[in-house]
């Protein structure tokens, strides 16, 4: 009777250090000049969260204003290194909501996102390496995604979302993919951790707990019928808006309110097609996300990137109970709220 | 347009920040990053190491520089057409006062402690200026709107008061680890190395009153002659053995109690180690805050737990440390927790003692996030908070009163939900910050002195600097500097008469009235002759009532706040070591106020409470740590759910 229990619990040892991020740890102690400068947080998560953050590879790709916020958060934190791709060059948009760039043309002028954020990311923590990393992350060799922990993306298409999510699951390394976006005043954020187990604080101790993620692509493929009852419309009209910038080949934010009509009727096929109450994707939500176009609301920058500074940090640590797996805040009622898009059979 | 009203709106705006640290500097930015163009920012703190981690504005080289104006320089590199005016200086300073105050639109607060808080909630309503409040600890949060005549204000709650201990529990009957911390802190270390003319409680009381211990005082005087490791082992045997000793002879303490181990230095270190103990002469630094024990002992990770035996090495050679090398400072210390040497020595010495008294031993990290009161901060949380704070001032600023919300950011989803907003809770009507209402004072007016009750009520409970104390038309006291000499000498004359000896006597019916003129508050206090107080429960020998409910048992402690709403509590946290104690009665449906009390194990403030005959209050600005910027509450929906859970 003995044996199947220890196999059991020996398999259990064995899927838990396969369900968490495999960072590699060689059981260095933090510096003194790490205990003094991480003090704080380190009361926070503890020192084996420290360390794991320490030896943890982020890549960020897309620099706006939310993923700016999501970079000074990672780097304050003390994560081992992050690098940057984002090869446009500084344009009015691009410097709105960022405070990573200085308002001086003579500095900016003729350099990339990356580079001149990257430099001063260096600045918040001499402690991590920030690198500026130049290409189309869609693009890379999947070599290239090994070098990493963590994937970050804004700003691209949805396809580019699922090939890189598809990417980061196609890898013998599990690589924790995050999707964020920020429209006028709402935002999202997509989690995929795979299979992720992690150690669950109970009052009376800890329990393994195992989730299951879905791809990117799976998940928004889920029949709409099949949802929980009141799901956010928040997730209907990010789907609407997504699928309509596909089709027209623009990246998110490329929307003005001339597109209401054309958005109007994908939003009547979309919920035809998913036996879906055209109510659920309101037309005054869609209009204020249109009209805004690629224009954000600032406070909303630092809200949706926190709580994704967070989610990194609890993915690399392992500790504490990870989103799943969507992420909506709307500044207009002021609710941050998590919905587990997954189908049914697989919760 | 709307959004063009909105951008009208953030662009005419005046607006005051209260605090520079970990939410400040990321409310500073986003309030830039959103289009303000008027922001004034108080701070009386300057940059330390520990705040790098997350306030972002600040680096290395900033350390010990003005965080309110090097916050300023900081944005303005990317925003540098908008008009930031610091203040190094503290909000309670006389020049902010309720005219300062009423050139603002809206004041927003990244404070860190209750006394502040207060001050600030109180000139808000003065001045008639809407107050948006916030505080994190760890990953939780909340912020929230007040605004007069339309919300409750931030005292319609009852704050938690700093956790008091009573006094015989330090000296005799310690039974968590923080009683340990506290006697070799604020007794011990006090004792060896401050202001020896202080009194001081160190000894161990025999029960029967009669201070048969005291007579060795002079113990703690060390002779001319007298090596550092002959001294350090009279004081180690006198404390750790002796002293318990004398205490173990009154059966009657012991009765129901686990009886303590004296502990002689003999029992614990070989000979030879004491002597060599004290001649490690190596790798001790001479700057006075980075000089350290550690290494000469081989004790480099602080994060480890010590043995009693290096725990005791570390007491000697910590002393030793003081003696030789910080001679001169001996006689005028205070603790201060960026000080090395006495957060070792406060550490060992702890730790002797709660091994002594069976109570489990802490690490130094440990030691030393609960000597200096030190609050778990992280980036995130500040960040996601200053958002907050941007949405709500907006709204204020736009007259849009009808959406304002408190919002709570919650570790665990509840209903789904990280980020929570709830509707703000009216005024509380018998609130005497922002209502009329007079409070019921009990107090034994035959024995407690004016002095006690401007220190226990006056300034501890009501938060008043500066107060005026009236009986009828007698005026009995006024604090203040700027008093005529005998004024004043007539006033501290007063102070340490009984209640019924004052030239207008208080008795069991007369009403007081106390105002602030700085916070223009005024309040009235009914007066009821009470007997007998329970030393453990009522140390204070007052009780306050009469403002709004009582408070709950689990005197809430952390540096903050206590509030109101409904929200599930799933504090459950990565958090060490935190322990999180939630108890609410809530409803949803009808605004019920619930009470609600989150106590950090570690981030608690506390003091002694002197015993009545001892008159060695503590300044409780001593107590109050600086460091922390945060505070919070969580609530819980569930009526069922007071429970207290110990978080790893």
């Amino acid at each position: 009777m003995a044996k199947p229990i220890y196999a059991r619990a020996v398999a259990d040892r064995l899927s838990l250090r396969e369900g968490r991020l495999r960072i590699k740890m060689d059981g260095e102690e933090l510096t003194a000049q790490e205990t003094a400068l991480y003090d704080r947080q380190i009361r926070v998560w503890g020192v084996d969260a420290q360390k794991r953050l320490s030896k943890a590879q982020i890549l960020v790709s897309g620099l706006n204003g939310t993923s700016v916020e999501f970079c000074k958060n990672i780097v304050l934190a003390g994560v081992g290194s992050l690098t940057l791709m984002d090869d446009r060059l500084v344009t009015e948009d691009a410097l709105q909501a960022n405070f990573l760039i200085p308002r001086d043309e003579t500095v900016y002028s003729g350099r990339s996102l990356s580079e001149l954020c990257c430099e001063s990311l260096r600045d918040f923590n001499p402690m991590v390496r920030v690198l500026a990393e130049k290409g189309d992350l869609a693009q890379c060799e999947m070599e290239f995604f090994d070098k990493f922990d963590v994937v970050v993306v804004t700003g691209c298409s949805l396809k580019t979302k699922i090939e890189i999510n598809e990417k980061c699951r196609k890898r013998a390394k599990r690589i924790a993919f995050y999707a964020i976006e920020c429209r006028d005043s709402c935002g999202e954020i997509f989690v995929d951790l795979q299979n992720y187990t992690y150690a669950q604080k109970k009052s009376d101790g800890t329990a393994e707990c195992h989730l299951s993620y879905l791809s990117l692509e799976d998940a928004i493929l889920i029949p709409w019928r099949n949802l929980p009852r009141k799901v956010s419309k928040l997730y209907f009209a990010m789907r609407v808006i997504e699928k309509f910038e596909l089709s027209e080949g623009r990246n998110p934010g490329e929307l003005s309110n001339c597109d209401l009509p054309a958005v109007l009727k994908l939003r009547k096929e979309l919920c035809d097609a998913q036996s879906l109450n055209e109510s659920h994707v309101p037309e005054t939500l869609l209009e204020r996300i249109l009209v805004a176009g690629p224009m954000l609301y600032p406070p909303v920058c630092p809200i949706l990137g926190g709580i994704l500074g967070q989610e990194v940090i609890k993915a690399i640590s392992g500790k504490g109970d990870p989103l799943k797996n969507f992420f909506y805040f709307d500044a207009a009622d002021g609710k941050g709220v998590v919905e587990d898009i997954s189908n049914p059979s697989s919760i | 347009m709307d959004s063009d009203l909105k951008t009208e709106a953030i662009k005419r705006a005046k607006v005051l920040m209260v605090g520079a640290g970990g939410i400040g500097c990321e409310l500073l930015k986003t309030l830039a990053l959103s289009g303000f163009q008027d922001i004034h920012i108080i701070d009386m703190d300057t940059i330390e190491v520990s705040n790098l981690n997350r306030q972002f504005l600040f680096r290395q080289s900033h350390v010990g520089q003005s965080k309110a104006k090097v916050a300023r320089d900081a944005v303005l590199r990317f925003m540098p057409q908008i008009c930031i005016t610091p203040y190094h200086a503290n909000v309670k300073d006389p020049e902010f006062n309720v005219d300062f105050f009423k050139q603002f639109n809206v004041i927003l607060n990244g404070l860190d402690n209750l006394d502040a808080r207060r001050h600030v909630n109180r000139l808000c309503l003065a001045a008639e200026v809407p107050l948006v409040e916030s505080g994190t600890t760890g990953f939780l949060g909340q912020v929230t709107v007040h605004i007069k005549g339309r919300t409750e204000c931030y005292e319609c709650q009852p704050k938690p008061t700093p956790k008091t201990y009573p006094v015989c529990t330090i000296t005799s009957t310690p039974s968590k680890f923080v009683h340990c911390i506290v006697w070799a802190k604020d007794l011990l270390f006090a004792k060896l190395f401050g202001d020896r003319n202080q009194e001081n409680d160190l000894f161990v009381h025999t029960g029967d009153g009669s201070d048969s211990v005291k007579p060795t005082d002079d113990i703690f005087e060390r002779g001319l002659d007298e090596v550092s490791v002959q001294y350090g082992r009279k004081i180690y045997d006198h404390v750790f053995g002796y002293n318990i000793e004398v205490a173990l002879a009154n059966e009657e303490t012991w009765k129901n109690r686990r009886r303590p181990r004296p502990i002689f230095l003999g029992d614990v270190l070989p000979e030879k180690l004491i002597l060599q103990n004290g001649n490690l002469e190596k790798n001790c630094l001479t700057e006075d805050l980075s000089l350290s024990a550690m290494p000469s002992l081989g004790l480099n990770n602080s994060q480890e737990i010590w043995s009693l035996a290096e725990n005791s090495r570390l007491f000697l050679e910590a002393l030793r440390l003081f003696i030789e090398r910080r001679g001169k400072d001996i006689g005028s210390l205070t603790f201060d927790k960026d000080d090395q040497l006495a957060i070792e020595f406060v550490t060992a010495a702890a730790n002797i003692r709660a091994s002594s008294f069976g109570i489990p031993l802490h690490s130094l990290f440990d030691a030393k996030g609960i000597a200096g009161n030190i609050v778990h901060a992280v980036a995130t949380t500040n960040a996601i908070i200053a958002g907050l704070i941007v949405i709500e001032a907006i709204k204020v600023l736009e007259a849009d009163f009808q959406n304002c919300r408190m919002t709570y950011c919650l570790e665990h989803p509840c209903q789904k939900m990280l980020l929570m907003p709830v509707e703000p809770f009216e005024a509380n009507k018998s609130c005497y910050v922002c209502s009329e209402t007079p409070l019921l004072l009990e107090v034994n007016t035959q024995t407690s002195t004016l002095r006690d009750f401007v220190d226990k009520i006056v300034k501890n409970k009501l938060g008043m600097s500066f107060p005026l104390i009236m009986q009828g038309a007698t005026l009995i006291f006024e604090g203040g500097d700027d008093l005529e000499e005998d004024v004043a000498a007539n006033y501290a004359l007063n102070l340490d008469k009984v209640l019924t000896a004052l030239p207008a006597p208080v008795t069991s019916g007369s009403m007081l009235t106390i105002e602030d003129l700085q916070q223009e508050l005024s309040c009235h206090i009914n007066i009821k002759h009470r007997e007998e107080f329970d030393e453990e429960k009522e140390p204070d020998r007052m009780v306050l009532l009469g403002w709004t409910t009582p408070e709950k048992k689990s005197q809430g402690v952390s540096n903050g706040e206590n509030t109101t709403a409904a929200i599930p509590a799933a504090p459950e946290a990565i958090n060490k070591s935190e322990e999180v104690e939630v108890a609410a009665e809530i409803s949803r449906t009808r605004r019920k106020r619930s009470e609600i009390s989150e106590t950090t194990g570690d981030q608690e403030t506390f003091q002694i409470l002197p015993d009545t005959d001892a008159k060695n209050s503590m300044d409780p600005q001593e107590v109050e740590d600086d460091d922390y910027e945060n505070d919070l509450v969580v609530l819980d929906e569930n009526p069922e759910a007071s429970k207290k859970r110990r978080l790893q």
